[in-house]
């Protein structure tokens, strides 16, 4: 007797979700994400981007709609959601009196990872991303990029199977965006998944698997970079032709 | 119209910039606020006038002061004075090391020189001009009922204002220059917490160690060592020029023109000799900063706890590290000095002191609590990280109250228990206080908590009036009740409803209480 193939869990999915601030920034919105996908959501500023990954990460609380982190409730069951998502936004979230080893140690304990495992996989983590200069040094004097390494490497010391990372790349140095970048591609090659907002299209260009384009709180298009061009017309070329495309083309029919 | 660069300019811009601040910090932001920021203030003034009627009211009809008034009028403006250089140095110290505008201003074709000077000056107006403010209710009550001779008071206000500031400018310029750019920050701190408190803890340690009993028992008193024989017996003549500011409030018009100039004089001579060099030293501040990070300990070997105490170990870790946190909310706990000065003099004789030092303990520890909640729970560097972490949100809040709790069982155990020594009822009653005061005061905190950055402690209290009134409202109640339980008497009940009612109030005007409603 052949038994049923197990049903695989999409690593988001997301229905219906809604959140108004006087008026709705996320309107209704269908978005799912497949396990070991780096996805890319693009959009123009204001399009619900960001308060759509604040409301996965659970720091927003939707007005309507489900939102499955592996199938999890992520509204129902926070805690359990919570426990396999890393969130890093623009803005580095570091205490400026903690060493990087320190705030590992702090995040690590959060996630209640075993202290041995946590401290092999930080000085792993340290060494991978060229931090192991500032390893014992207070954050409070370090540069804006270093920061940005030291948060990634704290989202990524409790090895979450999803990672969101809002802008992660503003304000890095060049050698810096690519240290990150590598380190995300290599988590998905490890079977993580990454979703990532960006206004850099040439990130999404390169390293998205899929790129979704929202825009006034809705999923306007979604496919990979070929699927996205035929989606926007002949004349689309690059991604940024694409994407200005996709944006017109809904912001005439609304 | 003023012409771009030039002082006046200068002047210009920074009181714009200065009145901005104000009316946000006034209204925290809120437009509509504006009327209700008049309306209190009108409602401030009239009390404080009430409240100097009832205080200084009968010492209206001084005409040939005697050498007692004298004393007890200087003792006064000394108090004024160290608060007014208290305040100064703070201002002084915040204008080396907060960067805002200076990268502009200094990367810009104008003499720094002339800024410098305008911001010394605006210090030093701001500083005497919140002296004049509060200064005023008491000199206008004394004028009404006096007559106006008492107005001079105003200009003796004006003279000590720029004497401190000039004394502020000296000191903090001399600091930079002997212990270098980055003690100064947290030294200075110190220094003026110190210089601001001094002369009240100096006034009631030298009555406690004096041998009169009488001003021993009446602490409360202040400054009833002042009107003592003994200071009177090791004070000036009559005729000193030590009595020339006293003289000046009194209305004398040669003290009132030489206090006031002396002020002036000093206050231009400061800005001039060093507003030249203030560019030089903000330059090395900068460097000071970002020059060699510290370090913490190389070795380190993470250690397996459970979340809750994980997160209560970082909030005593940072708290712990930085000092200049820990200098702006342990100084609460000088004024626990003269307490406990007199605990150890009242030890031999298990007397009332040990009653007297209750409410003291409790007061300060509400306070304290205040601080290290409101650092805890609204001075998160990482709210994102925390509640992205997979823990439940009301682990994370008692995680941050036992955090708060802990550091004041830590602070007032050795006062407790010294108490306990002396006398254990008190010693049970000051303990159950100053963890209801602690708990009120963190309580309030949790009703009232934002997202704002530990560097912002300083102005804590004008992101929510009502959070900073009723925790002070709340400490001085159950520090009541303290009083009087450790004294035997049932009015305790009256203080402790009130504290109850207080909390209550405070609950539904918080932001919580209010979206609950």
């Amino acid at each position: 007797m052949i038994s049923p193939a197990p049903v695989i869990e999409p690593a988001l999915a997301i229905r219906g979700l809604v959140k108004c601030f006087n008026r709705p920034a996320v309107d209704g919105l269908e978005l799912t994400v497949r396990r070991g996908e780096f996805y890319t959501l693009l959009g123009p500023n204001g399009a619900g981007k960001t308060t759509t990954l604040r409301m996965v990460a659970g720091l927003l609380r939707p007005d309507a709609g489900t939102i499955l982190i592996h199938g999890i409730d992520a509204l129902a069951e926070p805690v359990a959601a919570k426990g396999c998502v890393a969130w890093i936004s623009d803005e580095p979230m570091i205490y400026d009196k903690l060493t990087p080893l320190e705030y590992l140690e702090f995040v690590a304990g959060l996630w209640g990872i075993d202290a041995g495992v946590a401290q092999a996989r930080a000085h792993e983590l340290i060494g991978w991303l060229g931090l192991g200069a500032h390893a014992t040094q207070y954050c409070e004097g370090l540069s804006k990029g270093t920061r940005q390494k030291v948060a990634l490497a704290g989202a990524l010391v409790h090895d979450p199977s999803l990672i969101i990372l809002d802008e992660p790349l503003t304000g890095l140095d060049a050698g810096s965006a690519r240290q990150v970048k590598g380190v995300l591609r290599e988590r998905v090659a490890q079977g993580g998944t990454v979703i990532m907002t960006t206004h850099i299209l040439e990130v999404a260009e390169r390293m998205a698997d899929r790129i979704g384009v929202i825009a006034a709180g809705r999923l306007i298009a979604q496919g990979t970079l070929a699927e996205l061009r035929d989606q926007a017309g002949r004349g689309a070329t690059s991604l940024e032709d694409t994407f200005l495309a996709l944006v017109a083309e809904q912001a005439a029919a609304a | 119209m003023s012409h771009p660069g030039t002082l006046v300019w200068f002047a210009r811009h920074e009181s714009r910039l200065a009145w901005r601040d104000w009316l946000a910090m006034m209204t925290a932001g809120g437009r509509w606020r504006t009327r209700s920021v008049a309306i209190i203030c009108l409602i401030v003034l009239v009390s404080m006038h009430l409240l100097a009627l009832s205080v200084v009211g009968r010492y209206a009809d001084i005409s040939e002061p005697d050498k007692a008034t004298l004393v007890t009028i200087t003792g006064c403006a000394l108090m004024s004075w160290s608060l007014m250089v208290s305040q100064a140095l703070e201002a002084v110290t915040r204008a080396f090391y907060t960067r805002a505008d200076l990268d502009l201003i200094l990367s810009s074709p104008v003499a720094a020189r002339k800024i410098f000077s305008v911001r010394m000056a605006t210090m030093a107006l701001s500083i005497t001009g919140m002296a004049v403010l509060l200064a005023a209710p008491a000199i206008n009550v004394l004028a009404l009922r006096g007559g106006s001779h008492w107005l001079a008071a105003y200009g003796a206000v004006v003279g000590l204002g720029t004497s401190a500031a000039a004394v502020a400018l000296a000191l903090a310029v001399a600091m930079f220059r002997t212990i270098g750019p980055k003690r100064t920050r947290l030294i200075a701190q110190i220094v003026a917490a110190v210089i601001g408190a001094a002369f009240v803890i100096g006034v009631q340690i030298a009555a406690i160690l004096s041998a009169d009993t009488r001003l021993t028992s009446t602490l409360v008193s202040r400054f009833a060592l002042l009107s003592s024989d003994a200071a009177l017996a090791v004070a000036p003549d009559i005729d000193s020029v030590v009595w020339w500011p006293a003289r000046a409030i009194l209305g004398d018009p040669g003290a009132l023109a030489g206090g006031l100039a002396a002020g002036l004089v000093v206050l231009i001579a400061a800005i001039v000799l060093f507003a030249r060099n203030f560019a030089e030293h903000v330059i090395v501040a900068t460097g000071a900063a970002q020059a060699a990070p510290q370090r913490a300990r190389a070795a380190h070997t993470f250690r397996q706890m459970p979340p809750k105490r994980m997160l209560r170990r970082k909030e005593w870790l940072l708290l712990r590290r930085d000092p200049w946190l820990i200098s702006q909310t342990l100084m609460q706990l000088l004024y626990l000095a003269p307490p406990a000065l007199l605990l150890w003099r009242g030890f031999g004789n298990r007397s009332e002191a040990a009653t007297l030092i209750v409410p003291v303990l409790v007061m300060a520890a509400g306070q304290l609590a205040g601080g290290l909640a409101w650092l805890a729970i609204s001075g998160e560097d990482a709210p994102d990280l925390i509640a992205t972490a997979p823990i439940k949100a009301n682990q994370i809040v008692q995680a941050k109250i036992e955090a708060v709790l802990g550091a004041i069982v830590l602070a007032f155990s050795p006062f407790v228990l010294a108490l306990a020594l002396v006398s254990t009822w008190p010693a049970f009653i000051a303990a159950i206080g100053v963890l209801t005061a602690a708990a009120a005061a963190t309580t309030i905190q949790l009703w009232f908590r934002a997202q704002a950055r530990r560097s912002h402690f300083r102005r804590r209290q004008t992101s929510s009036r009502i959070a900073t009134i009723a925790e002070a409202l709340s400490s001085i109640a159950w520090a009541a009740t303290a009083g009087l339980a450790a004294a035997d008497s049932l009015l305790a009940l009256v203080p402790g409803t009130i504290g109850l009612i207080i909390l209550g109030c405070t609950r539904k005007l918080s932001p919580r209480g209010a979206a609950a409603a």
